[in-house]
């Protein structure tokens, strides 16, 4: 059941080398690829580009042909308020299953609302997703984001 | 000079070679099985060598043998005999093990006095030894051979810079043994702190070993510490430091009466004649733990026969600048790329590509190992790949005692920027040093 909201995101590994993430861009652009949500984390040395995508199999096949490092994970997303206290109530669920959170972004759609991107270990991702649906926060299907 | 056979004719050395090589011979052929072996294949018996040249119809030893026979196959007299053991890392692993019985310890303590006596070091002196004390034979060795010409010796190791330069100035040190670039180090680390070179210390001599120096290198420290610039050469498979010494006017004097020199062709293995390059091969005439026949030191040098100013007619040998391998030396210690490949796979489960690269920080070589992040490797989280790099690294340290800094570079990196097959990058020949 919970399966339905998994959401694959793709992650790119990335050497902090000038010029590197405009290589990443023009080769998602050529190969005709949306970005719909993406986050970018880095060390001292490297960095990890993730992305949710319009179409994460073509995007994941263009940049390992380009020589890119590139792993996919299950992800989920929910959409919440674009208000105080959604992002709260959404992060408490989770605390009270004891769910723990690897990352998160977010990015806000078109209307008053927000999407939030979560990544948890790979054991607890259905645990998660359960918890939340049965407390009634909204799972965005991945349909939403491959168009 | 500290023994008159350091000056004595060709004639006598020789007959003195001679007779030590049938001795030595006779010793590994009859107790060692593998000696047997190899100068059965090769043909010959200790009784069939009657002049010094037929020393090159014996069979080599390599570091290979000696690794195959880890750890004391080679020994040639039981293990109540033996007083001493070092060992050096070992590229996958397994080390090399030298042995050493009282009297090896009387020769290699004799050979460690001439190498002192080279800068006259005598009663008076306090030599402040950084030479890392331990397994390793640099230590101990020059340690001894101070006792042994009446010196005092500060057993200092290495480390706990700013420590060793106030004891180096509060006891007054004359000598200075140790590796150029640790010495070096301590000459910066010294400026910084504000010492007066000329006022704050003694130092009229400095031993150096157990890693590649250049012309350049020896002037900064000869004219940094005020110092007579003295190379110390050995390998521990022979004895340690103490094979070789350079005297006053810079030739590096072999102890041949201990350690016969011979330099080959290491594609042919014939033997080259004087003034020639190539690989060096010693044979010990003196050694009982461990005499070993002809090894292959892969160092790549060329002999000179000529009497020398000094009154020393020991035969003497340039500077070793290269390798026949791949070994590397970082601040003294040996690094085998082998052993880091080592490292990586048991890290890791697979071998993943990498290079080695290696630089100078001020003085002191950096090394850095450069892996490419696959996706094999590649975990979605920052904290993961640190916590790679933060085991790769205290692997590497607790294997080859190495301060590595590890870093992730992405797939092909490698490939594009200088080709697969190149797994070592060493820049520190572009400093001059």
């Amino acid at each position: 059941m919970s399966r339905k909201y998994v959401v694959k995101q793709l992650s790119i590994f990335l050497e902090n080398r000038k010029g590197r993430l405009l290589e990443v861009t023009e080769t998602l652009k050529d190969a005709g690829i949306n970005i719909r949500a993406l986050a970018m984390a880095e060390s001292a040395e490297f960095g990890i580009l993730r992305l949710v995508v319009n179409n994460p199999e073509k995007a994941r096949s263009a940049l390992s042909a380009g020589g890119f490092t590139v792993a996919e994970q299950d992800v989920f997303a929910v959409e919440v308020s674009d208000e105080p206290g959604s992002f709260h109530k959404v992060v408490q669920i989770l605390a009270g299953e004891d769910i723990n959170v690897d990352y998160t972004y977010a990015f806000v759609g078109n209307s008053s609302k927000a999407v939030l991107v979560f990544k948890v270990s790979e054991g607890s991702l259905d645990k998660a997703i359960s918890a939340l649906d049965s407390q009634g926060i909204k799972l965005v299907e991945p349909m939403f984001f491959y168009e | 000079m500290w023994n008159r056979i350091e000056g004595a004719s060709r004639e006598e050395m020789e007959a003195l070679q001679l007779r030590r090589l049938k001795e030595t011979a006779t010793r590994v052929y009859h107790l060692v099985p593998f000696y047997k072996q190899k100068f059965d294949e090769a043909g010959i018996k200790p009784q069939d060598i009657r002049g010094i040249e037929d020393l090159a119809r014996l069979p080599f030893t390599t570091k290979q043998d000696l690794r195959d026979h880890y750890p004391f196959g080679l020994f040639t007299t039981p293990m109540d005999q033996v007083v001493r053991i070092h060992s050096s890392s070992g590229t996958t692993g397994k080390p090399t093990v030298v042995g050493y019985t009282a009297n090896d310890m009387e020769v290699w303590k004799e050979c460690m006095a001439r190498t002192f006596r080279m800068a006259d070091v005598g009663p008076g002196d306090i030599v402040h030894n950084v030479y890392g004390y331990g397994l390793f034979t640099g230590g101990l060795g020059f340690h001894y051979g101070a006792e042994t010409v009446g010196a005092a010796v500060v057993p200092s190791s290495g480390g706990f810079t700013k420590r060793q330069l106030l004891l180096m100035k509060d006891f007054g040190a004359t000598v200075i043994a140790g590796t150029p670039s640790f010495v070096l180090h301590m000459a910066e680390v010294a400026k910084e702190e504000g010492y007066d070179f000329e006022k704050d210390f003694r130092l009229r001599v400095g031993f150096f070993g157990a890693e590649p120096a250049s012309e350049g290198l020896r002037k900064a420290l000869a004219e940094l510490w005020g110092i007579m610039y003295i190379e110390a050469y050995g390998l521990s498979e022979i004895i340690g430091p103490g094979v070789a010494a350079s005297c006053p006017h810079g030739r590096l004097h072999i102890m041949e009466d201990h350690f016969i020199p011979e330099i080959i062709d290491p594609e042919t293995q014939e033997v080259l004649p004087y003034g020639e390059e190539g690989e060096l091969v010693f044979t010990t005439v003196t050694k009982q733990a461990l005499p070993i026949i002809r090894y292959r030191t892969k160092d790549i040098t060329r002999l000179n026969i000529e009497p020398c100013e000094c009154g020393r007619t020991l035969i003497s040998m340039e500077s070793v600048k290269g390798r026949s391998d791949d070994m590397l030396i970082v601040n003294g210690v040996n690094v085998f790329p082998s052993q880091v490949e080592h490292v990586l796979t048991k890290v890791e489960g697979t071998t993943p590509n990498y290079v080695i690269v290696l630089d100078k920080k001020g003085v002191l070589d950096k090394l850095e190992v450069w892996i490419e992040v696959d996706e094999q490797t590649f975990a979605d989280g920052i904290g993961k790949l640190e916590e790679l790099k933060t085991k790769l690294h205290n692997e590497m340290l607790n294997e080859l005692y190495i301060n590595v800094k590890v870093k992730l570079v992405e797939p092909k990196t490698l490939e594009r920027s200088m080709g697969k097959a190149k797994r070592i990058i060493d820049r520190r020949e572009a400093e001059g040093m």
